[in-house]
């Protein structure tokens, strides 16, 4: 049933074939609309597991995928071309399971204002944006998927995000929270990705040199690699990085993630830490890295500093923040740091570490906020000063908490462990056309980094798991876990568990894949 | 399916594994090691889950789990005394990359020498002893299972880690011990004193992981690979112009600073004293048998490494000369603390430094040693201090005293404990502190040179220092009178009969290793893949056995006089008052104050605070500044297209009064309507790219 792309075509747009079914359904029938939700992404993960047991690991190259030939627009010569590779694999499960499990939270934690089916349809529809990023292998076609997925998010931080009101500092404004947040989201990701459509633009153009068709494939342009020199590809790979770094976000285009996952409701900022994140590194390693091989290798320093200035900077913002769900937030900025570094070094050992940490972030991170939600659910704050002894009224949650937490701090035997260590480790012989002493100082300035990691978790651990719960919540009777949260976290917390201690189920899939990569990126450049 | 990773694990773990042999492999009881540290951490999972349910609230399933390491570990260890046994089972797990690096290997697997088998004896033995112990103390614990939980996750990380046959299990272990060591501390999490010091342990364990990890990297990528067999191999083949030799002295050091961190050594010992906010049970196991010998277990694991003059042998005058000043400095602190769980943690760190010094040395056998007999003593003393907390409600000598009236057991097996600890002749500490010294004494001799001779002054001065402190805690707490208010009693014979097993080791394990005599204890230690190339002494040396001796002898009768007399009533002279010591003294040489004023404040304060405010003041204005920008031009463009000039400028009037209409959303709120406007927008402009 993989043959033709056919399955993964179900993969991608099962859910907003739901998303249209849950439309149909009456307002009042909220049951049904759930039940359909349900259906439709549980399906789409099933399909995507059955993908994964029946993936051909040994070989490297693209499977399941669609003809080369389904023309798409063919004015432009755009396909329909998609397809998995051991990289773009994990990243597709972790996001059909995330969507999974965010409407199995969604079942009774509804933000205000309730509506459950808009809420559906919105979760629905990103599903079929996020699958359909990590599938794509046309240009166009990622760029489209892309920007299906700002709009969901979009409305789910501006109609169920937070209305408390803030001041801006230095304009001065008085802005509403969901507001504010979901327009910065909304634009600062536009501009990025104006940029990057800029980049896409001028490799479609460049592609036709020589004999050739133009072309918007990425394998085919990735095979064209040696087209791409000198100035234009430095130009296209400045847009390209604007484009991705937003999306990741790096330093210093990460000031609207703060405000995004704070005012986000819960499963927002779960899907957006979780999956959304990942488009960006995705895309550096999917699109920048294969068609730009020579001109990553100039930028390489540059997004290795940046990155290592990402993870210091967000773990000391993480050490001044008061509230839970925006330490968290400023948390991923580092995290994917470490990603990026892994990336900036252009080894297979880094590009690895860099998968496997995107996909422990996404497992962890989606936890954090899912744990961290459903607290200030019951406290209904998430001012830490006002919290304390969770661990004594909810000793379920209080535990979720700080697993959850160890893991973050990347705890080897954790899923976390992996990619940060992996990374550190390619810092040190990072690939031969860059500078090792720059790369071996960002090393062990990210080491240090991990030590920052450790103090602003171990802290909020202290503040809001520990001591005895002050006054105001002593009296409260609150509620610890219950079945649906526990449902939506159980898979989360075992995979956490079983990827940091059999990494292999990611690296089994990668390895061949990013090898492949790097061996045909860089046969030009003997290296 | 079969290509599938998780299929492919069955069929490793029968064929994975592998072995040299120059000792005996050990047979099939090498080849089932690996349950040593797989059932501990099994086991810990199971207890939180069921633990509740199971006879004795998860008790028996802690203790029968440490009951089976320890016999587990006597066997293997009666067998390697026997013949002497290297054996290296591993199951590979993943493989990563080709080019650079070349591959790295995950793998998971178990290392059965001399220096390991050592490890689970020491583990096994102390460990089961004390958890027999902690039932009785823990009794009325509101956590009690979960507390056998993490304390059954504390051994089985140490078990990880000495059962590593590569550096990346290692640092799994290593750390599984630091976070279940930070829950142990942080146990009575209520105080915010208690999880302060859990958090303080692991942070100062996790800045000193910084040199671990980046010294394993370093040795690992030199390497091209994590295995000890593999780095001690190209030890062994002595090539110089190896890429391990040329960064040898960084990864050494690196790799030092880590063990600093978990051996306590100064200046990163600063977490122990305070740990003993944890239960005391869990002090004894941290003290004796885990946690803090991990760093000098790891010195000896890769102690061919620090050997060799063409690797990291010049790291060797760093680690003497940091254990010594540890011996001294620490031991000094011991004699002005009033709370007995702290004298006994700075004796503790003081012990550590003399292991430090030895392995600096170049002693691999009478450091581990030291490590094995201090196991034995210092988890002896612990659980006396334990019964005696136990009895009088209070960690403070102050309100204790004439204790040996209430409590003989816990006064005579405690009393043996400190004999054992001053390096009293025939106890086993006596027999270990004097290889140590005779070892130092050797390597002056043999290109020590004058740093080496000044350490084994130093060390001679400890020996007295140890002495002084432990008569004084002795005095404090079981002669005079009693000074508390409680109604001390001996303690139930769940409590002092794990300590009388304690006793039996702390008196005899000396005779393991006595030069000249026995050397059992130095051939199972030397089982190893590469032979660990250390000196050890083969004979008694006299003169230094009656040195070493007279300033024990010397420190009691110091401590006789000061203390035995009217040490009831005397509070004044609880402490040990130097004019210009003291005032350092009673602050810890104001480290602990440096750390938090000059490094840990300044970081969560004005640094953190600064970098939240560069972030929402100067990055968040421009962006904040760049919108509001955009949109007062979308406003003048607008104006200016409504004035009637048209033409070329109505296209970008239009385009300004639409970015305009999005900015203004700053505002109006009415976010569906522009939102909306945006779809259409997005659609029409998608659509159109299809149609065209």
């Amino acid at each position: 049933m993989f043959e033709d792309g056919w399955g993964l075509s179900l993969i991608v747009f099962l859910p907003v074939v739901g998303a249209g079914a849950v439309l149909l359904i009456p307002r009042a029938q909220e049951q049904a609309q759930k039940l359909t939700a349900l259906l439709f992404a549980g399906a789409s993960f099933a399909l995507s597991v059955f993908l994964a047991i029946g993936f051909d690991y040994g070989v490297a190259g693209f499977q399941a995928n669609t003809a080369a030939d389904t023309t798409w627009i063919g004015a432009i010569n755009s396909h329909y071309h998609i397809g998995v590779d051991g990289i773009s694999l994990p990243l597709l499960v972790l996001s059909t399971l995330m969507t999974l499990l965010s409407i199995v939270y969604s079942w009774n934690h509804w933000p205000e204002p309730e509506n459950p089916k808009a809420f559906l349809v919105l979760i629905l529809v990103l599903a079929t944006g996020m699958a359909g990023t990590f599938v794509a292998l046309d240009l166009i076609l990622f760029f489209v998927f892309f920007e299906v997925v700002l709009l969901p998010m979009y409305f789910m931080i501006g109609i169920w995000g937070d209305k408390n009101k803030v001041k801006l500092p230095v304009v001065e404004r008085v802005v509403e929270m969901r507001i504010y947040a979901s327009l910065k989201f909304f634009l600062f990701t536009l501009f990025g990705s104006a940029f990057m459509l800029l980049g896409f633009l001028a490799l479609y153009f460049r592609s036709g040199d020589g004999a050739a068709q133009r072309t918007f494939d990425i394998v085919e342009l990735s095979m064209r690699s040696d087209l791409f020199t000198g100035v234009f590809a430095f130009w296209v790979f400045a847009a390209l990085f604007l484009g991705f770094a937003v999306k990741v976000p790096m330093f210093p285009f990460h000031t609207w993630l703060p405000d995004a996952h704070t005012a986000a409701p819960t499963v927002g900022s779960v899907l957006l830490a979780a999956i959304l994140l990942k488009l960006g590194t995705y895309g550096f390693v999917r699109i920048a890295l294969p068609i730009l091989p020579n001109e990553a290798e100039e930028w390489a320093w540059f997004i290795g500093v940046l990155a290592v200035i990402g993870i210091i900077y967000a773990s000391l913002a993480c050490l001044a923040q008061t509230d839970m769900k925006r330490l968290i937030a400023f948390s991923s900025v580092g995290h994917m740091g470490f990603v990026m570094l892994g990336i900036a070094t252009l080894t297979d050992i880094g590009i690895n570490a860099a998968i496997i940490g995107m996909v422990a972030h996404g497992a962890i991170t989606g936890m954090l906020f899912f744990v961290v939600g459903s607290m200030s659910h019951r406290y209904h704050t998430r001012d830490m000063a006002r919290l304390g002894g969770n661990q004594k009224l909810m000793p379920i949650m209080g535990g979720i908490f700080g697993f959850v937490a160890m893991a973050s701090l990347g705890l080897p035997g954790l899923a976390g462990f992996w990619g940060e260590f992996m990374a550190l480790l390619a810092s040190w012989q990072p690939a031969a056309a860059l500078s090792t002493d720059l790369f071996r100082t960002l090393m062990v300035i990210g080491a240090v980094g991990t030590v920052l990691t450790a103090g602003y978790m171990l802290w909020m651990l202290q503040r809001v798991n520990f001591g005895e719960p002050p006054e105001e919540w002593s009296s409260h009777e609150l509620h610890d876990v219950d079945k649906w949260e526990m449902a939506a976290w159980v898979p989360l917390l075992a995979g956490i568990l079983v990827l940091g201690v059999f990494p292999r189920l990611v690296f089994g899939a990668t390895n061949d894949a990013v090898i492949e990569m790097i061996e045909a990126g860089w046969r030009f450049v003997g290296g | 399916m079969i290509g599938t990773p998780i299929f492919d694990v069955f069929s490793t773990l029968l064929a994975g594994v592998n072995h040299a042999s120059r000792f005996n492999d050990g047979g099939a009881l090498a080849a089932g090691a690996w349950m040593i540290p797989v059932v501990p951490m099994v086991m810990a999972f199971l207890i939180v889950f069921f633990g509740k349910r199971s006879p004795w609230k998860g008790w028996v399933m802690a203790t029968g789990t440490m009951l089976f390491v320890a016999i587990y570990g006597m066997a293997l260890f009666l067998m390697n005394l026997v013949e002497g046994i290297t054996y290296q089972g591993s199951v590979w797990l993943s493989d990563v990359g080709t080019t650079a690096f070349g591959v790295l290997n995950v793998e998971w697997g178990w290392m059965v020498d001399g220096l390991s088998i050592m490890m689970y004896f020491l583990v096994g033995v102390v460990g089961v002893l004390i958890f027999w112990y902690a039932r009785g103390y823990m009794e009325d614990d509101v956590r009690y299972t979960w507390f056998f939980a993490s304390f059954t996750l504390f051994a089985g990380g140490m078990l990880v880690l000495v059962s590593a046959p590569n550096l990346i299990q290692l640092i799994v272990g290593w750390e599984l011990v630091g976070v279940s060591s930070y829950l142990l501390i942080g146990h009575y999490w209520e105080e915010h004193q208690n999880s302060s010091a859990a958090i303080k342990a692991f942070m100062t364990n996790k800045v000193a992981d910084v040199g671990l990890f980046v010294g394993a990297i370093i040795i690992g990528v030199s390497v091209g690979s994590f295995r000890f067999s593999e780095i001690l191999g190209v030890v062994e083949g002595e090539s110089g112009d190896s890429t391990l030799a040329k960064y040898a002295f960084w990864a050494g050091l690196a790799i030092f600073i880590g063990a600093m961190g978990k051996s306590a050594q100064f200046p990163l010992h600063v977490w122990l004293p305070d740990a003993m906010a944890g239960p005391t049970p869990v002090s004894a196991l941290m003290h004796a048998a885990t946690m803090v010998t991990a760093g000098v277990y790891l010195i000896g694991r890769l102690f061919p490494f620090y050997m060799n003059d063409l690797f990291a042998s010049d790291v060797r005058t760093v680690i003497i000369i940091v254990g010594a000043a540890t011996l001294l400095l620490a031991g000094l602190l011991a004699l002005v603390q009033d709370d007995i769980k702290r004298v006994l943690a700075y004796s503790t760190l003081s012990q550590l430094g003399y292991m430090t010094a030895a392995m600096g040395a170049g002693a691999y056998t009478a450091g581990l040693f030291h490590l094995f007999t201090h196991g034995f003593f210092k988890a002896l003393l612990f659980l006396g201090a334990g019964s005696i907390i136990h009895a009088v409600h209070s960690n403070n000598m102050s309100d204790m005293g004439g204790l040996r009236k209430y409590m003989p057991r816990t006064f005579w097996t405690f009393l043996i404990g400190s004999f054992a600890l001053a390096g009293i002749f025939p106890l086993a500490g006596f027999w270990s502190k004097d290889e140590i010294l005779a070892s130092i004494q050797y390597d002056a001799s043999h290109g020590g040179g004058a740093v080496a001779s000044t350490v084994l002054v130093v060390a001679i001065i400890g020996a007295f220092v140890t002495a002084l402190y432990m008569t004084r805690t002795v005095y404090l707490t079981f002669f005079g009178k009693y000074k508390g208010d409680a109604h001390p009693h001996e303690s139930p014979k769940t409590m002092t009969l794990p300590m009388v097993g304690l006793t039996i080791g702390a008196v005899g394990l000396g005779a393991l290793n006595i030069p000249g005599i026995t050397t059992w204890f130095t051939d199972s230690l030397a089982a190893r893949f590469v032979a660990p190339g250390d000196h050890h002494a083969t004979s008694i040396e006299w003169v230094l056995a009656i040195i070493g001796t007279a300033a024990a002898l010397a420190g009691i009768a110091l401590g006789y006089r000061l203390w035995h007399r009217d040490a009831a009533i005397q509070r004044d002279r609880d402490t040990f008052r130097i004019p210009v010591l003291y005032p350092l003294l009673e602050n810890k040489y104001y480290i602990d104050d440096f750390y938090m004023g000059n490094i840990i404040r300044p970081v969560r304060g004005p640094l953190a605070r600064a970098v939240d405010w560069f972030n929402s003041h100067i990055i968040d204005s421009v962006v904040n500044g760049a919108g509001y920008l955009a949109r007062g031009l979308g406003k003048t463009v607008y104006l200016f297209d409504q004035r009637g000039i048209d033409g070329v400028i109505n296209v970008s009037g239009f385009a300004a009064s639409f970015a305009g209409g999005m900015l203004r959303l700053f505002q109006t709120g009415r976010v569906q309507h522009y939102a909306i406007m945006i779809f259409a927008g997005t659609v029409f402009l998608v659509v159109g790219l299809i149609i065209f």
